[in-house]
This record gives C-alpha cells, sequence and structure tokens, in this order.
C-alpha cells in the first residue's frame, strides 16, 4: 500500500516538472518581429513583466520539482517536501493567472483604455505564449492534485483502516 | 496509520480556548479583508470629461468612465474576492456549531481542502489584477498601450487600496489554510492513536 502511493506521487512530480520545464522552455524561446512601414514591431516575452514573473516561477518551481523528485525517496524529509508543495502550488496557479491577464489584452485589446490587439501583428509570438500557458496551467492543476493526494491519502487517510 | 509513531507534529490542544478562537479570528480578519476587497473594486468609478477639439469657439467634449468590469481581470478579482469571504463566512458559521455539523469526523478533511483551494482562488485572482494595474500604471511602449493612471488618478488609488486589502486577506487565508491542515493530521493521529 505505502509502495504504491509513493510510485503516484513520483508519477505525479514526474508529470509537473515536465510541464513546469516545457512552459518555461517554450516561453524563452517565444519572439516575433515584423516591419510596417519601415517600423520594426518586436515582441519578446520580456517585454512584459508579467511574463518575465511567469518564467522566472515556473523555473523556480521546475527547480523545485528536480529536487522534490530525488529527495522523495528518503523518508526522513518526506514531511517536508508535502509541506513545501503547497507554496509552490500557490506560485504556479498565480504566475498562470497574471500571465493569462496580460496574453488576454494582448489577444482582445481594451476598446475603453484604447489598447490595441497585438495578436495578428506577430502571430507565431502569440502562438507561443499560448503554448506555454497550456503547459503552466496544466502544471497549476497536477501540483494542485499532487497536494490534496498528498493531503487526504498519504498524510490522514479519509477511510483510516481500522486494525 | 497515517502518522508514524516516531514523526512529531505540532500538537495544538484544541481544548484550550485560546487556540480555538484564534482561528476564528484569523478567519474573521481574512473574511473582512476579502469583503473590503471587493466592495472597494465594484464601486470604482471615475468618469472624466476631454476637451478633443475645437471647432472655431466651442470645444469638442468626451466624456469617459473608468469602470472596474472593463477589464476581465478585474472581473475575476472581484468574483474571488466575493467568494473567498463568503466561504470565510460559511466556516465560521460550521466551527461555531461544530458538534451539530459533523459525520464521522468528515469535517476536517472538506475544511483542508475548501481552505487550500480557496488560497489558489485569491492568489490566482489577487496576481492578476496586480499585473493588469501595473499595466495601467506604467503602460506598455513595445505594444504601444498607453498609461491610464495619470488621466484617471482617483480610479487607480482606489484600486490599489483594493489590491492591498486582498493582499492582506491572502495572508491570513493562508495562516488559516496551515491551521486546518495541521488540525486534520493531528484528528488522524488522535484516532490511529486511539485504536492502537
Amino acid at each position: 500500500m505505502a509502495k504504491t502511493k509513493r510510485i503516484i506521487t513520483i508519477l505525479l512530480r514526474l508529470l509537473a516538472l515536465g510541464a513546469t520545464l516545457s512552459a518555461t522552455v517554450v516561453m524563452v524561446t517565444s519572439h516575433d518581429s515584423r516591419e510596417v512601414l519601415n517600423i520594426k514591431f518586436t515582441a519578446k516575452y520580456n517585454n512584459s513583466p508579467s511574463f518575465k514573473f511567469y518564467v522566472i516561477a515556473e523555473a523556480i518551481a521546475s527547480g523545485y520539482g528536480l529536487v522534490a523528485l530525488f529527495l522523495s525517496w528518503k523518508s526522513s524529509v518526506d514531511r517536508l517536501i508535502v509541506i513545501m508543495d503547497v507554496p509552490i502550488a500557490m506560485l504556479l496557479t498565480s504566475s498562470t493567472s497574471a500571465a493569462l491577464a496580460v496574453a488576454e489584452i494582448g489577444k482582445k485589446g481594451n476598446s475603453h483604455a484604447g489598447w490595441l490587439p497585438i495578436c495578428d501583428q506577430v502571430p507565431k509570438f502569440c502562438d507561443h505564449v499560448t503554448g506555454s500557458l497550456i503547459a503552466g496551467f496544466s502544471a497549476a492543476i497536477v501540483y494542485l492534485v499532487l497536494n490534496l493526494y498528498s493531503l487526504l491519502v498519504v498524510l490522514a487517510p479519509l477511510f483510516p483502516v481500522k486494525p | 496509520m497515517a502518522v508514524q509513531s516516531g514523526e512529531k507534529l505540532p500538537m495544538f490542544i484544541w481544548s484550550n480556548p485560546r487556540n480555538r478562537w484564534t482561528l476564528l479570528v484569523l478567519r474573521l480578519l481574512a473574511f473582512l479583508a476579502a469583503a473590503a476587497a471587493t466592495l472597494v473594486m465594484v464601486l470604482n468609478k471615475q468618469t472624466k470629461t476631454f476637451v478633443v477639439a475645437t471647432i472655431g469657439t466651442t470645444p469638442l467634449k468626451l466624456t469617459l468612465t473608468a469602470k472596474f468590469n472593463h477589464t476581465p481581470a478585474f472581473v475575476f478579482f472581484v468574483m474571488a474576492n466575493g467568494l473567498v469571504s463568503i466561504h470565510n463566512l460559511v466556516m465560521i458559521m460550521v466551527d461555531l456549531l461544530r458538534s451539530k455539523l459533523d459525520y464521522k469526523g468528515f469535517r476536517f478533511p472538506m475544511v483542508a481542502i475548501l481552505d487550500m483551494l480557496n488560497v489558489a482562488l485569491l492568489s490566482g485572482g489577487a496576481n492578476a489584477a496586480v499585473f493588469m494595474a501595473e499595466l495601467g500604471k506604467n503602460g506598455n511602449s513595445h505594444a504601444r498601450w498607453d498609461k491610464i493612471c495619470d488621466k484617471f488618478g482617483t480610479y487607480c488609488d482606489r484600486g490599489a487600496g483594493a489590491l492591498i486589502a486582498s493582499f492582506l486577506a491572502l495572508a491570513f487565508m493562508l495562516l488559516v489554510s496551515f491551521i486546518s491542515i495541521l488540525k486534520l493530521a493531528n484528528s488522524s493521529s488522535h484516532i490511529s492513536h486511539n485504536n492502537n
């Protein structure tokens, strides 16, 4: 029983690690440029502080995921890893929602503030950012599932077996 | 067994009345902060008249309004804070009626799960609104987006107040969630120790 729990936890952590790594990499490599009437219109991820925060948060989460994957084999620091999972999950949800807010403005614009959408000028950048946001969103969901699993099955079983 | 016998978890003594009131006071503070954030953002509105052009001697005026529901991020912010304040209110009532609303100790996991989900929701809402507000304050020269805070100063100030209240609510909710998880872990260890 303990072995199954451990395998499921390791699988979930692998999934989350893959998602956060791909989110970071895809966002960092997203750039596009276009020349319109002698004006060069470049779009990179570090033009917006929200995307910078997103990249930094996902990088921290992938580093933590790598460390947690190796440390969860030892049962002495098991509790500490479970405790540290919660703020990392919160960091992921906040960074994803921040990047989503700015990306939504980039796609649809805001007519009340006079902000025009930029996605028709730099479509490759928009596609890259969309892919990265999907990966980040799934990483946040996986981390939430991991937290719930650790909380309800490993730490305090919902239906404890009476001895 | 839920908790190994060699593990040491911080054991709050829940029969001690001072510890019982800590959680209630924290929930009350979180409810007040989240409700304040919701209200300030919902009532955030500023109208301003601009002179656009002058034809002859009569100036052409344009009236612009800044409201919270022009921006989807602020709508999400209002909804998240509203949900969190309702959740805290319901949890305070559950805490006060603890013996009547229980089924085989199911209360502890439910409260812990709901607290954790609400912390995630609140952090998402607050962060989205913060970055939208930063965009409104500084603009973005690369995307040719102008800042709006120099024209709508009161709107920006009230929005900043709502954001501060929301982050305070987030801090309190983090503490509440931590205590709920501790309660859950202690309750299960009590059960397994009592059965042994």
